[in-house]
């Protein structure tokens, strides 16, 4: 490069969307519209938990308006997992439901008609034999002898090559238990929540003249959506064209594949367009929300406010299906000790299996619920030992070229330069040592602290 | 009535783009015949400025003014594969895929001009303008624009850019957890003021002031933008949000605003304050990292802290609503000075 300096890198230049966005004139999916368009509502389950034993159609049929309705049976893969795409197996969720349901709101029957109030009249005289089942709404419930299985492979947990969690592992935990001057233990809860975004999840699919289809979506990530539904439908990814790009809020919600596999599939067995843009209702009830989480902490401690054992117990529900949750746990068991340097660490992340509405990517996926509860054991930890609750974060921080919990030596470390420009904007005065302290590699030179 | 207040602080780090990386961005930059650029991805903008800081980064790399560059994004059929926007990973790895497109571009630019101006591309600079010059000769400059046309209608050329990035994916040892799951570290530390009313339960978060360290600021108006959302988003999380109000009865469920507990703008923390240091990351764009997610966790402890310390009243289950309040301050009243455990 042969430029000095930066010339708009870091400038607050002006927002190249304002204009549409402040004046309401931004066209997002559902603003727009096509000749002959369809409307698609769901046929949903109102049992947490049953067995589908029929399914009468005749009555919806007859509705003025309704064109045609769509079962498991006309979905050429009905049976998939989003991560596929990227090697995570099994697959468990169902565009529309076989055998049995699985949550309360799970999709049955897609109905497409004329208008948006046809098809919400013919979905409502669909009949649905149901024959419900016991249902667990509690991670741990879920995991004791007994419990109603959710999944088809006879457990409520996923598999992480052979382990019922994902498990991260370094040094000896029971031993400095035995060592620890303090143990100091507790367990965080949390209760789902929903992204809230302001558009709702939707699409369009509009077959084209030569043989495409074209699929309006707000996706978050469009060859992610693309690819599933070629999967799903069976068909070439050329014959499909996906344009987004502006989008209202996603916060991971948009990033489950949802909504695009059975409109497309609609639009190419009608030949026409179809629209299928979630009501906030199912928004709230039906889409993925962030996982409720246990997760327990057990912390040795030394009278200095030194941890030298870290053992963490997460449970994080993943609804009825997998979705992005599986992977959450993985990113979760390489956070959950939080950023800290500690020489002994077990941790186990259980992705479980309930009959609540999936969970999914939601921001800070994994980590959010580890970070509530680590910064909330600090200060348990240091209230414990006689600490201030900067300080013990202060001399448990971790530094650069650390060697972290999954054993990577950490970089682009500056927790300690952060947290003393934290206390210089509160005007909290940090005793001088704690103000002299530096993220840079320790020197003792393997990365670990001296204890 | 007894309003109580108390101060609690947080720090995290929060690691940038898909964990265990094998995600790719691409992007294509092309010239047009007056000298504008055209970024084409398939990525996606939420609504949080993906658009202006693409736009940013590709007008720094080429030497052009922002003004010239036309980001064309959300399309598979005009647009290469991006994984998506999620996982703080848009500026880093799209900027990236950017940046090295952008650069390629730059490499036409300058073949181009040196022959144009019968200069080696070697001695040639951009002003960061839309200006190109051979260096130390002043009086032998020319506009990027005038090379654009030129390379079209004169020489026949493309002046174009393709640019890819991509963390190769980590395995991970299901025994031990050895992992690489980052690419690099973002970090935060917020404190929290609250104030308590004992008679109602009622939490009021009276200020949310962060440090941030975020590698380099792309546009910090936006970055602004995120930490303000990320608090708020927080804020709620910690004192509000509940898809299960009734848990363990899964009955009566909230279906819309008007039952969804969320603060409004009378409950919204009215001081939310940030510092941000800027220290270069080794592989993002400029240095950046991601900001995107980070800005709503440190704020959920920190609140969940300064209960604690107005109150005495530890609650572990969130959110931490008026009722679970008012029975921690009946439980410490039953016995008070009782250790924690």
């Amino acid at each position: 490069m042969t430029t000095t300096g930066l010339h708009v890198v870091g400038r607050s230049v002006e927002r190249s969307d304002r204009l549409g966005h402040v004046t309401g004139r931004t066209r997002y999916t559902a603003d727009r519209t096509f000749p002959g368009m369809l409307h698609l509502k769901m046929v949903r389950s109102p049992a947490h938990h049953a067995r589908v034993r029929g399914i009468d159609l005749a009555e919806a049929e007859r509705v003025p308006g309704f064109v045609r309705a769509f079962t498991a049976a006309d979905v050429p893969h009905n049976r998939y997992t989003i991560l596929s795409l990227i090697g995570v197996e099994p697959e468990d969720e169902l565009v529309l439901a076989e055998e049995r349901v699985r949550f309360q709101g799970e999709a049955i029957v897609a109905i497409v008609a004329e208008t948006e109030a046809a098809a919400l009249e013919a979905v409502s005289k669909v009949r649905l034999d149901l024959e419900e089942l016991p249902a667990v709404f509690d991670v741990e419930e879920a995991l004791r002898p007994g419990a109603p299985i959710v999944t088809d492979w006879g457990t409520n947990t996923f598999m992480y090559e052979g382990h019922p969690c994902r498990r991260v592992r370094l040094g000896d935990v029971e031993a400095a238990f035995a060592s620890a001057d303090h143990i100091v233990e507790a367990v965080y809860r949390s209760s789902p929540i929903e992204h809230a975004p302001t558009e709702t999840t939707g699409c369009i699919a509009v077959p084209e003249p030569d043989g495409r289809v074209s699929v309006y979506t707000n996706t978050q990530a469009l060859y992610f959506s693309l690819d599933n539904t070629a999967i799903i439908l069976q068909v070439p990814g050329n014959r499909l064209h996906f344009i987004g790009g502006t989008v209202g809020g996603g916060f991971g919600g948009k990033v489950d594949v949802i909504v695009e596999p059975i409109a497309t599939l609609a639009a190419m067995r009608t030949g026409r367009p179809v629209r299928f843009v979630y009501s906030r209702a199912e928004e709230m009830l039906v889409s993925s929300t962030r996982s409720a989480w246990r997760i327990a902490i057990k912390d040795g401690v030394m009278a200095d406010g030194r941890i030298v054992a870290r053992q963490v117990t997460s449970y994080a529900d993943s609804g009825a299906y997998s979705r992005q949750t599986p992977y959450a746990l993985t990113k979760h068991a390489a956070n959950a000790a939080g950023p800290y340097t500690i020489p002994n660490v077990a941790i186990d992340a259980y992705c479980v299996y309930t009959n609540r509405q999936p969970t999914s990517a939601m921001r800070g996926f994994g980590v959010t619920m580890a970070s509530f509860a680590v910064e909330v054991q600090m200060d348990r930890v240091a209230e414990r030992v006689g600490l201030d609750p900067w300080t013990v974060r202060f001399i448990n921080a971790y530094h650069e070229g650390d060697l972290r919990p999954h054993r990577k030596r950490a970089e682009d470390v500056t927790l300690i330069e952060t947290m003393q420009a934290a206390a210089t904007l509160v005007g909290h005065e940090l005793p001088a040592e704690l103000r002299a302290m530096t993220s840079a590699p320790r020197p003792d030179g393997d990365g670990g602290p001296a204890r | 009535m007894t309003r109580l207040r108390g101060i609690g602080v947080a720090a995290v780090n929060y690691p940038t783009g898909m964990n265990l990386g094998g995600d790719p961005s691409q992007a294509l930059i092309h010239a047009t015949t007056s000298g504008s650029f055209v970024v084409s991805l398939s990525s996606t903008d939420l609504g949080q400025g993906l658009r202006t800081v693409i736009g940013q980064i590709a007008a720094e790399t080429l030497g052009v003014p922002y003004e010239e560059i036309v980001v064309d994004l959300g399309d598979t059929d005009e647009g290469p594969h991006c994984m998506g926007t999620f996982a703080s990973r848009a500026t880093h790895r799209v900027g990236n895929a950017v940046m090295a497109a952008a650069r390629e571009a730059r490499e036409a630019i300058l073949d181009v001009a040196a022959e144009e101006l019968e200069a080696s591309p070697d001695d040639l600079e951009t002003d960061g303008e839309g200006g190109l010059r051979v260096r130390g000769v002043p009086d032998r400059s020319v506009r990027i624009a005038d090379i654009a046309a030129l390379a079209q209608f004169k020489y026949g050329r493309t002046i174009s850019g393709r640019g890819s990035y991509m963390k190769p994916k980590s395995p991970v040892d299901p025994e031990t957890g050895a992992m690489d799951p980052d690419s690099t570290e973002a970090h935060a530390c917020t404190v929290a003021e609250v104030e308590v009313d004992t008679e109602t339960g009622q939490v009021a978060v009276l200020s949310i002031r962060s440090a941030y360290e975020i590698g380099r600021m792309v546009n910090p108006a936006l970055v602004r933008s995120q930490i303000e959302g990320g608090a708020w988003m927080g804020m709620s999380h910690a004192l509000y949000e509940t898809t299960a109000p009734y848990y363990p009865s899964m009955d009566h469920r909230p279906r819309d605003f008007s039952e969804y507990l969320m603060p409004g703008p009378l409950e919204l923390a009215e001081v939310v304050e940030s510092v941000v240091l800027e220290i270069p990351s080794s592989n993002g764009p400029y240095g950046v990292k991601g900001i995107g997610e980070m800005t709503a966790n440190s704020p959920i402890p920190a609140i969940v802290n300064a209960v604690y310390h107005a109150t005495g009243v530890r609650i572990d289950d969130l959110p931490i609503t008026p009722e679970k309040i008012l029975r921690g301050l009946d439980a410490l009243a039953a016995a008070p000075g009782e250790p924690e455990r």
